[in-house]
């Protein structure tokens, strides 16, 4: 007989996940911001070559031929494409998919909190995130620019520096793959050297990253052009990801054109551009910013769990 | 020699790392949001013992190393060189004072050790984890000292010297683990 019909997290953990949803349900209806459900199901998988859809094949009753669908990783298009045709401020809490993704901090199938805002920018967004954690009992969070960061724990600014010195700091902090492109080594950079080292005392927001770690933002007018982006950290773990979003139609279908270029050269040539949300941005998205929490690894960081299966009651391996 | 990708990465797999044979100890995946996916591995170096950790971007590859462990019975030592035997196809293998290093003050004869080969060639011993022994020196106990707790060096028929009860006599035979070098009890 096995074992592994149990489940993985203590019933104390459900019992936090439930009342951690319970509050943040609390807090979206204080706040007049609507709780909405889009498809788990969809057409057009994400295009970023970084994140890999798990596909699936629909039969349709009255058709023929079988249609591949895919499992959404995250809800924007759909959500943004509500934002077009005039929701007003909207969130969701959802389970995302993504293929290829296990370990202490990742389960193929995760839940999100993903929410929007019209006519706020990343600043205001994160001032609202912030309020919702102190719902939960955390502390007061604190803003720090990404330069900011980056130069205290390395020495040298982000932005500017050079791809050999980036190399070289990449090196003695252990990366053994000969890297030339800068948004990974960056990455390594900071998720080896800086990240275990962020939002220990209380949470923090890391904000305006390097533009080639961003497809989705707006740029800053500094000289380089930084993304509008900012990041969740909670006791050395990267706990949400948020964003002043893109709105224009033009840029954005530069960038995902861009993107599945980038796939295409690593063999992935299935996925098609989301014609829908390029309709949804040509007949107007307003102006927003939208942030996605890890719900799971909010509770990871509630009770400083180290392993993601302790807060989800069947992980993939014994799903 | 094979390559292994990092999705093949187990504890136990050996791979050439910076021209040394390592042990793959453990790959921790990781990814930062909306990057590029990485292995974090931890690795044992064979040759010097060292443990260190490389990331290496997801997919990439690591060449295996050719490093088997087999069970040798040691027969004896001849000047520098102390000589196994494989019980098996009776072939032969010599190894120098560098490669035993600790092995090397607990074995007296036809004891079963753990030799490493890399290409074939011996890379590191690991005596077994308790040895018998005989004490060819040592002081006299203190008459009636059964119960002090009390400790005494003992030089041993190997020439390993290991700290012993104060109750223990020269001549007597002890039990040994050769992981810490410690008197574990008297032989029964």
């Amino acid at each position: 007989m096995t074992t592994d019909w149990r489940p993985s997290a203590s019933f104390e953990m459900l019992g936090l996940r439930a009342q951690v949803l319970c509050q943040i349900r609390e807090f979206m209806a204080e706040h007049a911001i609507l709780e909405v459900e889009t498809p788990v199901l969809i057409h057009s998988a994400v295009s970023d070559p970084n994140i890999q859809s798990f596909s699936v094949g629909f039969h349709h009753p009255n058709q023929p031929d079988q249609k591949k669908l895919y499992l959404h990783t995250s809800p924007e298009y759909a959500m943004k494409r509500l934002l077009a045709a005039g929701s007003g401020p909207i969130y969701q809490i959802i389970r995302v998919f993504r293929d290829n993704e296990s370990g202490k901090l990742h389960n193929p199938e995760f839940s999100l909190l993903e929410w929007y805002q019209p006519y706020y920018d990343h600043h205001d967004l994160m001032d609202e995130a912030d309020a919702l954690l102190r719902k939960l009992n955390f502390k007061r969070t604190i803003r720090m620019s990404y330069s900011e960061v980056f130069e205290h724990h390395t020495g040298i600014n982000p932005h500017q520096t050079e791809r050999m010195e980036l190399q070289k700091i990449a090196k003695q902090a252990g990366l053994h793959t000969a890297a030339n492109d800068p948004s990974l080594l960056l990455d390594f950079i900071f998720s080896s050297k800086i990240a275990p080292n962020l939002g220990h005392d209380q949470p923090v927001f890391i904000y305006n990253y390097p533009a080639c770690l961003c497809a989705l933002a707006n740029l800053t007018n500094d000289d380089p052009p930084q993304a509008e982006r900012f990041e969740l950290f909670i006791s050395g773990v990267e706990i949400a990801n948020g964003f002043n979003e893109l709105c224009d139609v033009t840029e954005q279908k530069h960038r995902f054109e861009r993107e599945m270029q980038l796939r295409h050269q690593t063999g992935n040539t299935d996925h098609t551009i989301d014609q829908r949300l390029l309709d949804a941005m040509t007949s107007g998205l307003p102006e927003c910013a939208g942030v996605a929490v890890g719900i799971d690894r909010l509770l990871m960081v509630m009770k400083g769990c180290d392993d993601i299966n302790q807060v989800i009651a069947f992980p993939v391996d014994r799903a | 020699m094979a390559i292994f990708s990092t999705n093949e990465f187990k504890p136990g797999l050996k791979v050439m790392l910076d021209g040394d044979p390592c042990a793959i100890m453990g790959n921790e995946f990781v990814k930062p949001g909306k990057g590029q996916a990485f292995n974090r591995v931890k690795l044992r170096n064979l040759k010097t013992g060292r443990v260190i950790e490389r990331t290496l971007k997801s997919g990439d590859v690591m060449e295996g190393a050719d490093v088997v462990d087999l069970e040798l019975q040691y027969l004896y030592r001849d000047g520098e060189l102390w000589h196994f035997m494989d019980q098996n196809t009776y072939e032969q293998y010599a190894t120098d004072e560098k490669t035993m290093g600790e092995a090397a003050q607990w074995v007296k004869g036809e004891e079963s050790c753990i030799v490493t080969l890399w290409n074939g060639v011996p890379l590191t011993v690991s005596a077994p984890t308790f040895v018998m022994l005989k004490i060819t020196d040592t002081d006299p106990g203190i008459r009636g000292d059964t119960a002090t707790g009390g400790s005494k060096p003992a030089t041993l028929e190997t020439g390993a010297i290991v700290k012993v009860p104060l109750f223990v006599e020269l001549g007597e035979i002890i039990k040994i683990d050769t992981r810490t070098g410690t008197y574990v009890g008297r032989a029964k």
